[in-house]
């Protein structure tokens, strides 16, 4: 299976019927494309609306309606829509229920650097600095290594998106939490032993007796 | 009150140099007229504040484009190649903010506030320089209010008063900008009767336009 698939599929098992969920752009808006269809979960596209709904057919966009980069959507029944500063009260406030994230690099505490690369990368934050200090629940969604090496690693190098520590990270190779704060292999994925999974972790990781195979 | 005037007319008030904040999300409810007719102008020097940085082309793309851009506010540049290439050039002076942060303190400053406090930004490289404020234990950001001389606003619908509403994602930043600038200019879709907004409905209060661009 797509590594990206294994990700999407898995962090979309964490949402629950009544969510109001904010994806980021990458492997966080796959997501949406496994959330089974009798579970009411309500998207919101930080630009402005709750109730996104799927990219509509050949002539039927509406040019005032889009996601967050400015692609096309619709809405779905039920929808709103307001201005930004009501959107933003909602990801702060603690409204909504789950976020997922791409990410760059997520350190042993579950502190996470998505944003920057000095020198290199510097699109600036949009809304994901917001996101992680505000919402209930924060899930990085991401491959486990670039090209071989750590994304999650002891201490980040690039600079953090906010101080407080993710809840979860899914990668393509396993599921890791970080109650008490510390890093602590939870699952792996199918076909992945737990040895692979710490050759390519840098951060320290708790591993208890029993790590379950993600169902996927 | 509100005074129905030509594009021509509203951009040859605003001097080369001024702080202009723009509606719009990826150039998404941005009032395009305004900016061809900046562009045309040539009203250099300008200090931006504008969510994004758009794309090359549309909205305040077309600022970058025409290179009237000294100064920026904004919370993403990423899809805009031409801003990232002035900005690792020096050419334009760039602030970036989260995007919560960014809508807060032009809410502030059009609401008589000298700012808010916010826990986006602790202990990341957005704090520097910022006042750390502890409430009842918990630290929090000194965000501070932001105002400009011209706020450039994109409604839906526009009475003959100026009340104003706004469509799906088009609304954003509008309303919020409509109270931070000491001169309101408002493009419109459709400019319509008094009362067919109803009062329910309005969403920026006619006494906060200044100038409303005639159609056609």
């Amino acid at each position: 299976m797509d590594p990206q698939i294994i990700i999407a599929r898995r962090v979309a098992q964490e949402l629950k019927s009544g969510n109001l969920v904010n994806l980021g752009i990458g492997i966080p808006t796959l997501v949406a494309n496994y959330v089974p269809a009798d579970l009411k979960v309500f998207f919101q596209s930080e630009n402005g609306l709750i109730g996104t709904g799927p990219i509509p057919e050949q002539g039927m966009a509406h040019p005032l309606l889009t996601d967050a980069g400015g692609r096309p959507i619709s809405a779905l029944p039920g929808a709103a829509t307001f201005d930004s500063a009501m959107s933003f009260g909602l990801i702060r406030g603690g409204h909504v229920d789950v976020t997922v994230l791409g990410g760059l690099q997520v350190d042993a505490h579950g502190r996470l650097a998505n944003w920057m690369i000095p020198g290199k990368m510097v699109p600036g934050m949009g809304g994901a600095m917001d996101l992680v200090s505000g919402a209930k629940r924060v899930i990085v969604a991401m491959q486990h290594a670039a090209k071989g090496k750590p994304k999650i690693v002891k201490k980040c190098n690039l600079p953090l998106t906010s101080a407080r520590p993710v809840h979860l990270v899914v990668t393509d190779m396993a599921v890791i939490g970080f109650a008490d704060g510390k890093a602590t292999l939870l699952e792996t994925a199918p076909g992945i032993s737990v040895a692979e999974v710490m050759a390519v972790t840098e951060a320290e990781l708790v591993v208890p007796d029993d790590i379950p195979e993600m169902k996927i | 009150m509100m005074r129905a005037v030509s594009v021509e007319e509203a951009v040859a008030m605003i001097p080369a140099g001024a702080s202009v904040m723009v509606g719009g999300f990826m150039g998404v409810g941005t009032p395009e007229r305004l900016l061809d007719e900046l562009v045309r102008q040539q009203k250099t020097g300008l200090s931006l504040i504008c969510n994004d940085a758009a794309t090359p082309g549309k909205g305040v793309g077309k600022l970058f484009d025409a290179t009237l851009v000294s100064r920026l506010t904004a919370t993403h540049i990423g899809l805009n190649p031409k801003a990232q290439q002035q900005m690792l050039a020096n050419q334009i002076n760039i602030d970036l903010v989260p995007q919560g942060s960014f809508v807060e303190r032009i809410r502030a400053g059009g609401c008589g506030l000298g700012g808010v406090l916010t826990p986006t930004g602790v202990g990341t490289l957005v704090a520097d320089g910022k006042r750390l404020i502890e409430v009842d234990g918990e630290p929090f950001l000194l965000e501070t209010a932001i105002r400009a001389q011209f706020a450039l606003v994109h409604a839906f619908l526009a009475d003959y008063l100026g009340n104003l509403t706004y469509a799906l994602t088009a609304r954003n930043f509008n309303p919020i900008m409509a109270m931070a600038a000491d001169t309101v200019i408002v493009t419109a879709e459709h400019i319509v009767p008094v009362g067919v907004i109803a009062p329910d409905h309005v969403i920026t209060p006619a006494p906060l336009v200044d100038y409303l661009i005639t159609n056609g």
